[in-house]
């Protein structure tokens, strides 16, 4: 079936189209609504963002691409992203990583074999006060200690 | 001298101290002396000023962006058009924070997002702007979700919309999100990315005065300049310039210091601008972690120059700015934009990053630039393949396998990034990578020579546990 947006996501789309003067504008805020209900970035999204905004498969494709967080393949029902950069990693970011990495049995960029975990490492999430961090999803989880981080991905684990 | 302020920061900590009731409360306290409560200043330059005199004003506060360039925010709104023509004017307030040792932006908007919004409107009003958006990197979900609760907040009280305070003069906030990419920092290629596009940075000229997003007159702002607006209205533009200690070579205000890295504590303080490097390590950051010394400090930013402790300022002549610290320590100097410059770095976002002795500086600079190395954007040739082979020979380094040769490259591969780019970016790896070569040059050495190795070296001073 060709990919639609939900009713409740088709109506932020027409709020979001107000805010611009261009239909183009709206390319990364939609690509956004499609990912939260795809999950990824197909190139059936691609197609229905095109149409949608009267734009070339390939300028919608090229955006899809330079952006970091567009998921290009399937990935697994959580994601972990872990900074790994200069602050972080000056407070531990490289033992959280391997940590994490021992605890879920996966490398970084590797899905569970169950499809519950994405662990990703993230270029500076801007919370270098409060370092080492990792983001769960949408929420930040700061200050990490071993035991913090073995309950976050029990409790990814069970879900 | 520290001089701790509270204007900006009187929200944090209070109980839902980001909801709009906060905001308006009017709690004076010691350290914000002067400060208004929420949108009585909006409503006062509104109602009262012409935009000529809002841009003024704004000249007067000495406000230098705080996004990491420091240029005058007065002087860039003065250089949109006087009458707004067929083209509407439109204002784009930076919140992609993503440079490594920066994380003040992200409290403002969490804990004090109404201070964002009131700014909006301010300096819409100046620049003849009737949308702001406010571009924040995709990550930060709290942000974004504070901000639009902020947003309705405003608007449910008629503070945005059609008539904001009862002025013929639309104004619309809206918040966009990026999608994790950090060059959409840089203000051109944000501005491609609101419009739809990759975000690449564009050639300049045109500037974004001129020709900004949608091709129409922009003016792009750090969200913490914006966010200090209402404060220096509130107070008059010169009585908050004059907060500064370097409000004579024109830094004023007040603004947010971080302190990241080997401190005991790790913070955002709002300071009198111009604390120096000590103060801020010792006095809010609490001291180096395990009571050692400082190897390094990178003072706003990664793509800021790092500075050691033993560098001293060199300005005999009495007519220089920097005079009054000749051979004094480099980090008993004012944190200035123009100060910093003089020591040959930049002040950047002013959030500090404390590097402890012990630490492996060669390492620091691969776990840089393999961060760059990730975020060039790609369309010039010098720093796509620059910033990967600076990042790769600085491995190599690190491997034990490098020549003493192929430091002399990593010289010649910065300098050919430097000038050669469209935008900034290339600078941005080329100025640290430089700092670290030049600095640290008897560790690289350690390492061609097989006395340093990758599997002593250590970056945390503290087992994390």
């Amino acid at each position: 079936m060709p990919f639609a947006l939900s009713p409740e996501r088709e109506r932020k789309l027409q709020e979001i189209l107000e805010r611009y003067p261009t239909k183009m504008a709206a390319t990364l805020p939609l690509l956004h609504l499609c990912q939260e209900q795809a999950g990824f970035v197909g190139d059936d999204v691609v197609e229905y963002v095109a149409h949608r905004l009267d734009l070339s498969p390939a300028h919608v494709k090229g955006v899809v691409t330079f952006y970091t967080l567009y998921n290009q393949e399937p990935v697994g029902k959580h994601q972990v992203w872990v900074c790994r950069t200069l602050p972080c990693a000056l407070r531990g970011a490289y033992q959280v990583i391997e940590h994490c990495e021992k605890r879920l049995g996966i490398h970084c960029g590797e899905t569970t074999p169950d499809g519950k975990v994405t662990l990703r490492t993230a270029e500076c999430l801007a919370s270098c006060g409060t370092a080492p961090m990792m983001q769960v999803d949408r929420d930040y989880h700061e200050n990490l200690t071993r035991e913090g981080v073995d309950q976050i991905l029990n409790r990814l684990l069970e879900s | 001298m520290i001089k701790r302020t509270d204007y900006l920061t009187r929200t944090y900590g209070k109980p839902e101290g980001w909801s709009l009731r906060a905001y308006e409360a009017n709690e004076a306290n010691e350290a914000n002396e002067g400060g208004l409560g929420g949108y009585q200043v909006a409503r006062r330059v509104l109602t009262g000023m012409t935009r000529e005199q809002v841009v003024d004003e704004a000249k007067k506060a000495n406000i230098r962006g705080r996004g990491g360039a420091g240029f005058p925010m007065g002087v860039k709104w003065s250089f949109m058009p006087k009458t707004v023509g067929a083209k509407p004017h439109y204002l784009v307030v930076n919140a992609d924070e993503g440079e490594p040792g920066t994380h003040k932006d992200r409290t403002l908007m969490e804990l004090n997002p109404h201070a964002c919004v009131e700014g909006c409107i301010i300096a819409c009003y100046g620049i003849g702007a009737h949308i702001a958006y406010i571009y924040v990197r995709d990550e930060l979900h709290l942000s974004k979700a504070r901000l639009e609760a902020a947003i309705l907040e405003a608007r449910a009280k008629g503070y945005l919309g059609d008539t904001p305070f009862g002025k013929d003069w639309p104004i619309e906030v809206h918040v966009h999100s990026g999608a994790g990419a950090y060059i959409c920092g840089e203000e051109t290629s944000m501005l491609n990315s609101i419009e739809g596009r990759r975000g690449e940075p564009r050639m300049k000229p045109p500037f974004p005065a001129n020709a900004g997003v949608f091709g129409c007159p922009t003016t792009v702002n750090n969200l913490e300049t914006i966010a200090a607006v209402p404060t220096a209205f509130g107070m008059g533009a010169e009585a908050f310039s004059k907060l500064s200690i370097l409000h004579g070579i024109g830094d004023g205000g007040v603004r947010l210091y971080g302190v990241n890295g080997h401190v005991k504590k790790g913070v955002v303080v709002e300071l009198a601008v111009g604390p120096t490097l000590n103060e801020l390590i010792y006095d809010i950051g609490g001291g180096v972690q395990g009571d050692r010394g400082v190897l390094c400090v990178i003072p706003g930013g990664s793509s800021t120059p790092v500075l050691r402790p033993e560098e001293t300022v060199n300005a005999p002549d009495e007519r220089l700015p920097l005079h009054p610290w000749h051979g004094k320590s480099v980090f008993d100097v004012p944190l200035g934009v123009d100060t910093m410059r003089g020591v040959g770095t930049m002040l950047g976002t002013c959030c500090v990053t404390v590097i402890a002795q012990g630490t492996d500086p060669v390492w620091c600079m691969q776990n840089l630039m393999q961060f760059y190395r990730h975020e060039s954007c790609g369309q010039c040739t010098p720093c796509r393949e620059g910033s990967a082979w600076l990042e790769r020979t600085t491995s190599k380094v690190l491997d034990g396998k490098a020549s003493i040769g192929e430091l002399h490259d990593l010289h010649d591969i910065a300098n050919g990034i430097m000038g050669n780019t469209i935008c900034a970016f290339g600078e941005g790896t080329a100025m640290p990578a430089l700092a670290f070569i030049q600095k640290f040059r008897a560790e690289f050495e350690q390492y061609v020579r097989g006395e340093r190795k990758r599997a002593d070296a250590t970056l945390t001073v503290e087992p994390w546990s």
